[in-house]
């Protein structure tokens, strides 16, 4: 018995209702992991910007004899109590440094305290109604005012919110992920290329590869713990420092370059290696001037992934000891250090209100590296993707 | 109808000696067996390859064709379930022995595969990397010379000597076909093994390719694997008919496509399986 086209569309009606009631529920998911991705963007944006720009007063200084003491005593003394305390105690060190100043007098831009930095931008702070009066009159004759705030991009961090930036985290992170870079690179790349390209398929490779897939998936502080255990106690490897940090990272992005890479070179097709092997390469030629070459995009674009993952990563650094407060620009890899997230971290802990804004403008610019990065990524993938 | 069974020569040897071609022995095999794992894909494979001739290799499907060819120059060692039982001889030598370096091998036993599989360089590198790489040439005048002598015996110079620095893969099926065998031809070496080179490419292309392989057999012993029974009575001197792992015959190819000797040979060419 044949079915009429009526009887048909009858049940296919039901069969579109629900398939169209699938679409509107996958779109509303869309929709709504949009919206927390905008809101978490607008969060920060709006709690960060503001950290971006700092508070700063012009102030007449007069170097006599008192200030190569008390930074203080070069200032009036209503001056002196809205300019930031870290810039008094910078006086006495000008004057060693250059004696020529002493009894002269100059009129100068200088950081204004945390407190005075708040009440302009609107927050909660604890000036007297009588500063606040004060503060208000010279921002209308000008003499506060509000610039970009270079210090937060050229200092380190520092107890006195005005003054705390994220230099030495910065620079922390870039010499950490030299060394996460430096040892995690070569030795997971050379790993992936023998157990893809020279390993026999046997049960001792399978157990490998398993614990490799298996070793990516372990919580991060482990690797801390790790660390904590073999490099700093057992080698002696300076704790605090990039080194340490970066050999604890580095454990971590092995196996996402070691994945990445196996993935990038069984991407490369057979008939490449053939076509070597064929015209009489070795093994080893075959992968050095064949293999590796068409594959690189693929293990560059997973290694900036895993060394993006590992520059978020905070929780494997608390444990060797690099959440700290490091106020000053590390010079080398055995010093003491902080990385950006730490930092965050670090900032986030802060009782004070100002930091608020710091944590925001910390996260901020670690998000612009970590979208950089990742852009790199697309872009190397992009460009020297090939057809075959 | 009369069959040749009777005067079947010394195993290996085809069953009627073609007389005005070349006979000095290129490759001599003889028990050749050959197992995937359990499974035997060549049983007792006995064959004389003569120089600067063609061979064929014909049969149907999974008959055994490819996988001994690659017996040839060893590429079966890249399988690792593969075990190898017999003998092929070059130039007196076991090539499976354990002290023959399958490099050294394939530097004498060329191969151009099924799919056009040009490096993905330029035209110039494609030709010129295997010869640098065994050390052949090494100053630029002497490289450039080689690569122009090898797209040339390939029949390509004429059609990529304005663009040798272009990528190989630009090049159509049929030019990259023949841009492999230059890079073959490029080491100098005795034998190239053919597994099915016009089967991806169009009339026209396969056409050309025949007219070259014909003009390289001068200078070359070129052993081929075709599914294309036509292909084979064009171009081979000799032809040798895979059934189920089996050589079941092997004739100089005039004889083997009018007067077969076996009735399973018969029944391939005249189009009853395939």
């Amino acid at each position: 018995m044949s079915q009429s086209f009526d009887d048909i569309s009858a049940q296919l009606r039901r069969r579109h209702r629900q398939s169209s009631r699938l679409k509107w529920i996958s779109m509303g998911a869309l929709g709504l992991a949009g919206l927390f991705l905008v809101l978490f963007f607008a969060d920060m944006l709006n709690k960060g910007l503001p950290a971006f720009q700092q508070t700063y007063v012009e102030v007449e200084l007069t170097y006599n004899e008192d200030a190569t003491r008390m930074g203080r005593a070069a200032m009036e003394p209503e001056d002196a109590k809205i300019v930031s305390r870290s810039f008094e105690r910078l006086i006495p060190g000008m004057l060693r440094d250059d004696p020529d100043l002493l009894g002269t007098t100059e009129t100068r831009w200088v950081l204004a305290n945390g407190e005075v930095d708040q009440y302009l931008k609107g927050n909660r702070n604890k000036l007297s109604e009588a500063e606040r009066q004060a503060v208000d009159e010279k921002v209308e004759s000008g003499q506060v005012a509000l610039k970009f705030n270079t210090t937060f991009f050229t200092e380190g961090d520092s107890k006195m919110s005005e003054r705390a930036g994220i230099m030495a985290a910065a620079v922390g992170t870039v010499m950490t992920m030299l060394v996460t870079l430096a040892i995690a690179f070569p030795i997971g790349v050379m790993t992936a290329v023998y157990l893809e390209e020279f390993a026999p398929d046997n049960r001792l490779t399978q157990i490998i590869e398993i614990n490799i897939n298996n070793l990516a998936a372990i919580p991060s502080i482990l690797f801390g713990l790790l660390g904590l255990a073999i490099f700093i106690n057992f080698f002696g490897v300076p704790r605090s420092s990039p080194l340490v940090g970066g050999m604890t990272l580095a454990l971590m992005t092995l196996p996402v370059i070691i994945i990445a890479t196996r993935t990038a070179l069984r991407s490369v097709p057979d008939s490449i290696r053939h076509a070597a092997f064929g015209v009489g390469c070795s093994r080893w030629q075959v992968v050095r001037d064949h293999v590796l070459p068409l594959a690189m995009p693929g293990i560059m674009t997973g290694s900036i992934i895993g060394l993006a993952q590992a520059m978020g990563e905070t929780a494997p650094l608390i444990i060797v000891g690099m959440v700290a407060f490091i106020p000053d620009v590390g010079a080398s890899f055995t010093q003491a250090a902080t990385v950006l997230p730490a930092q965050v971290f670090t900032w986030a802990g802060e009782p004070e209100q100002a930091f608020v804004e710091k944590t925001a403008g910390g996260i901020l610019v670690l998000l612009a590296i970590l979208i950089f990065l990742n852009a790199t990524a697309v872009v190397l993938r992009k460009k020297f993707e090939r057809r075959w | 109808m009369s069959r040749h069974e009777s005067s079947r020569p010394e195993p290996g040897q085809p069953v009627t000696r073609n007389t005005d071609a070349h006979h000095e022995l290129s490759i001599r095999v003889r028990d050749l067996s050959l197992w995937y794992g359990q499974s035997q894909a060549l049983k007792n494979i006995n064959i004389d390859v003569y120089q600067k001739n063609i061979t064929a290799l014909i049969g149907p499907s999974g008959c055994g064709k490819s996988t001994f060819l690659r017996c040839l120059n060893r590429m079966n060692d890249l399988i690792p379930s593969v075990r190898i039982e017999g003998l092929v001889e070059m130039d007196g030598r076991d090539v499976n022995a354990a002290k023959m370096d399958e490099v050294a091998l394939r530097r004498r036993v060329g191969m151009v595969f099924q799919k056009p599989n040009p490096f993905p360089k330029s035209i110039y590198d494609n030709v010129v990397y295997a010869p640098r790489m065994h050390d052949l040439v090494s100053r630029k005048p002497e490289q450039d010379e080689l690569v122009e002598k090898a797209l040339r015996d390939a029949g390509l110079w004429e059609e990529v000597k304005d663009k040798l620095h272009q990528p190989g893969t630009s090049l159509s099926g049929g030019q990259q076909q023949r841009l492999c065998i230059a890079r073959a031809i490029a080491v100098q070496p005795d034998v190239i093994l053919m597994d099915e080179p016009t089967s991806a490419l169009d009339p026209i292309s396969t056409a050309t390719i025949e007219d070259l392989m014909d003009k390289l057999k001068q200078q070359f012993t070129i052993i081929t694997v075709t599914h294309n029974m036509q292909q084979a009575a064009r171009v081979a001197d000799y032809t040798a008919f895979f059934h189920l792992g089996e050589i079941i015959e092997y004739n100089d190819t005039r004889t083997m496509f009018a007067n077969p000797a076996t009735k399973k040979a018969e029944d391939y060419i005249t189009g009853r399986y395939g």
